[in-house]
């Protein structure tokens, strides 16, 4: 049976998001247990392919399989076949030979995930695929914005700073209209992609002044690693002058995200970096709780179930 | 300096299509009739040929292509010289051209020279090979192109390379004076496509994919536009894909700049909807597929004469370097024999562009871009034939490919439109 995988946020439908984010409330609970282990996912195997550099996302997706008893591996570019050569078919053809049931897969390259699925009958999830999706960030931050803000309904978010180079807003920008936010783009005009507006649907500003008008000032990070020779911005300190977010360019009541890493300094600055009034570390610790519900969803739950009934410790038992 | 067409020798074709409806919109003929075949030769006596059965068929001279990749030398896993020449010949093409980036580059008149010898044992259908313009494609230093010309040279190109230094190109444009030959010109500003793997837009926005601009393809066209001009040389430019690339060429033609033009079937029936489908095999080629405003403006340009001819940009892949990341994977598709069905299905069809015109620009326009002669089902001609089934279909694919790649565009796709016989050079070349 060829599982079901979360590859592009639009796998998803609104009831579908909604679900998942409510499994992440009854997840959190007991994560406020004394022992944060239920038996959910036991004989299941989760295979993570990290084949770029990864903190939150692999730590949270190794602890979410743990944690829900799955056996998990972790395989990285580094140090694996990957390094002799070997191509993503051929990686992922071995792994599948281990029948696992999901791989999680991190790649540089746009579209990875999709050959990864037609080589393997596992779930795949895309945990980022170059500059194109990363849809469990965006699961996570809407958990985290629903938690601490709000109903999406309504609510306005504004991205700031490299759209261009940015998985999370590209994943962002559909998961929050698909549940009603408005979502607006604020940033130098060399890191806005072409035709943004009708792509993404997005009202587009090159005015940092404009995010007063969010509720929510979604901070990005400045991918040097993807931009290459050629300088899209003349400098990270005339673009902290710029672009950077920092207490004066805020009004009160406005609450700040980062799917980090963050670059001090350059697109958020350090003392908002530390404020805790910003959601940063909530969306931290929220990854880890939203990908045991993605796990869960694609897993455990039956196709046609609602989210499980208390107690959350029997699940699929 | 004429270019050098070489075939293999083979029996002369006799035989008389009865009841075709014989169409060769240059020579003026349009009439349903019995074609004949004589020895090689169009006409004759039709006593005592073979006859086949062509009513409901249409006989069109053959096809050329002046845009091709045979992968020879250096890469005859993926196409050599007999493989691409049927590949040809299954498609109705009586004459191909192929570019020279190959390992090693055709750069030199012993490269040529082997080519050319090969091609006299190989090939199924007329082959003419282009020699680079600059050593090894670098962009520094021109060939040696009086010996390339007098070994029988095509034409000059740096096709996928193209000539970035503005004074390499000028001197080549005033050596050309020698020669006369063409050169057929990639139009591409490596600064302005950067990494780009797709058509710059809204497709390449919500993918994530890097862009390669439409002005990175115009810009280049002006810049050679405006050096043709100035130096009386004769440039042609390869598979135009945007808008403001034709505008181009029709503004430099209307300046009486000796500039001609082609587009591959590809960018006249596909837009960069079809990138969605993240199969490089299929939908990654550069010149990018670009969006529906570029294709209409596309088909009116070559339907006004500003593009002059259709060539196919044949670029034959291995399946498993296509089988990569869209990122990682070669530019290219291949083109030979799916190009006539598929301009029919995607431009005749619907209405887009009559048969007659198609045939023009798949045939004598495309032997004129690049001064070859032109096929033709005059009286007395050398036989280049194509007999086309127009209400024909096939599945991309279903039956195998001729040639020794698979990456096409349409692979999979219904197409209306089948070649049943083609006569190149007066042998019987293909026959479904």
């Amino acid at each position: 049976m060829t599982r079901r995988s979360l590859i592009s946020i639009t796998d998803l439908d609104r009831a579908e998001i909604a679900r998942i984010l409510r499994v992440g409330n009854r997840f959190a609970e007991v994560m406020q247990r004394d022992i944060k282990k239920v038996p959910t996912l036991r004989g299941r195997t989760v295979i993570n392919m990290f084949f770029e550099p990864s903190t939150r996302t692999s730590t949270s997706f190794e602890l979410a399989g743990k944690r829900l008893s799955a056996d998990v591996v972790n395989v990285k570019g580094s140090g694996s076949s990957v390094e002799k050569g070997e191509t993503l078919k051929d990686t992922v053809l071995t792994l599948a030979a281990y029948a696992p049931d999901v791989l999680v897969i991190r790649h540089p390259a746009v579209g990875a995930c999709q050959i990864a699925a037609r080589h393997t009958d596992a779930a795949v999830i895309n945990a980022g695929d170059g500059k194109h999706e990363h849809p469990t960030q965006t699961l996570l931050d809407l958990y985290t914005i629903e938690r601490e803000v709000g109903p999406l309904d309504g609510l306005h978010i504004a991205f700031v700073g490299d759209i261009a180079h940015s998985r999370v807003a590209r994943s962002g920008i559909r998961g929050f209209q698909a549940m009603g936010a408005h979502v607006s783009v604020v940033a130098p005009p060399t890191l806005i992609p072409r035709d943004a507006q009708e792509a993404l649907g997005v009202d587009v500003s090159t005015d940092v002044a404009d995010v007063a008008d969010a509720d929510v000032v979604y901070v990005l990070r400045m991918q040097l690693e993807r931009m290459g020779p050629g300088g899209f911005v003349p400098s990270l300190r005339e673009y902290a002058a710029t672009y950077g977010i920092d207490h004066a360019r805020l009004r009160p009541g406005q609450r700040v995200m980062h799917a980090g890493p963050i670059n001090r300094g350059v697109e958020i600055s350090g003392a908002l970096a530390d404020d805790p009034a910003t959601l940063i570390e909530r969306q931290a610790a929220n990854g880890m709780i939203v990908r045991m519900a993605v796990l869960y969803h694609l897993l455990a739950e039956p196709a046609a179930a609602v989210e499980p009934a208390e107690p959350i410790g029997a699940l699929a038992e | 300096m004429p270019a050098r067409l070489v075939q293999r020798p083979g029996p002369a074709a006799s035989l008389v299509l009865r009841g075709a409806r014989v169409l060769d919109p240059v020579a003026g003929i349009d009439e349903t009739r019995d074609l004949v075949v004589r020895d090689g030769r169009v006409g004759g006596e039709a006593d005592g040929l073979e006859a086949i059965d062509a009513q409901g068929l249409v006989a069109v001279p053959g096809f050329v292509d002046p845009h091709v990749h045979l992968r020879t030398p250096g890469r005859e896993d993926l196409e050599d010289i007999a493989t691409g020449t049927a590949a040809a010949a299954a498609g109705g093409f009586v004459a191909i051209v192929a570019m020279p980036n190959t390992a090693p580059v055709v750069d030199t008149a012993s490269v040529l020279e082997s080519l050319l010898e090969r091609g006299e044992h190989e090939a199924a259908v007329r082959v003419g090979f282009l020699a680079a313009i600059t050593a090894g494609q670098k962009g520094a230093e021109l060939t040696e192109q009086v010996e390339l010309a007098r070994a029988g040279a095509a034409g000059f190109s740096d096709d996928g390379h193209p000539v970035a230094d503005a004074g390499v190109m000028r001197r080549a444009l005033q050596y050309q004076r020698i020669t006369g030959l063409p050169l057929v010109l990639h139009e591409e500003d490596p600064s302005l496509s950067g990494r780009g793997v797709m058509h710059e837009g809204a497709v390449a926005s919500r993918l994530g994919l890097g862009g390669i601009p439409s002005i990175s393809e115009s810009v280049a066209v002006a810049r050679d536009a405006a050096l043709a001009e100035y130096e009386g040389g004769r440039i042609h430019i390869c598979h135009v894909s945007a808008a403001e690339t034709a505008e181009e060429v029709r503004r430099a033609k209307a300046r009486g700049v000796r500039i001609t033009a082609e587009v591959t079937p590809h960018h006249l029936t596909l837009t960069d909807a079809a990138v969605e489908s993240l199969d490089p095999s299929r939908h990654k080629m550069n010149p990018p597929l670009r969006e529906e405003s570029d294709r209409a403006a596309l088909i009116a340009a070559l339907a006004d004469g500003t593009i002059d001819c259709i060539a196919t940009d044949h670029a034959p892949h291995a399946f498993d370097e296509k089988e990569v990341p869209f990122e990682e994977a070669p530019f290219g598709v291949t083109g030979l024999e799916t190009a006539f069905a598929a301009c029919h299905t995607h431009l005749v069809r619907p209405g887009l562009m009559s048969l007659e015109l198609l045939v023009r620009r798949m045939g004598a326009d495309a032997a004129a871009a690049l001064d070859l002669p032109a096929p033709t089902l005059a009286e007395g001609a050398v036989a280049d034939v194509a007999l086309l089934d127009l209400d024909g279909t096939t599945i991309v694919g279903e039956d195998g490919f001729r040639s020794r790649s698979r990456n096409s565009a349409f692979l999979g796709e219904e197409l209306t439109g089948r070649v049943r016989l083609t006569i190149a050079g007066g042998q019987i070349a293909w026959r479904s």
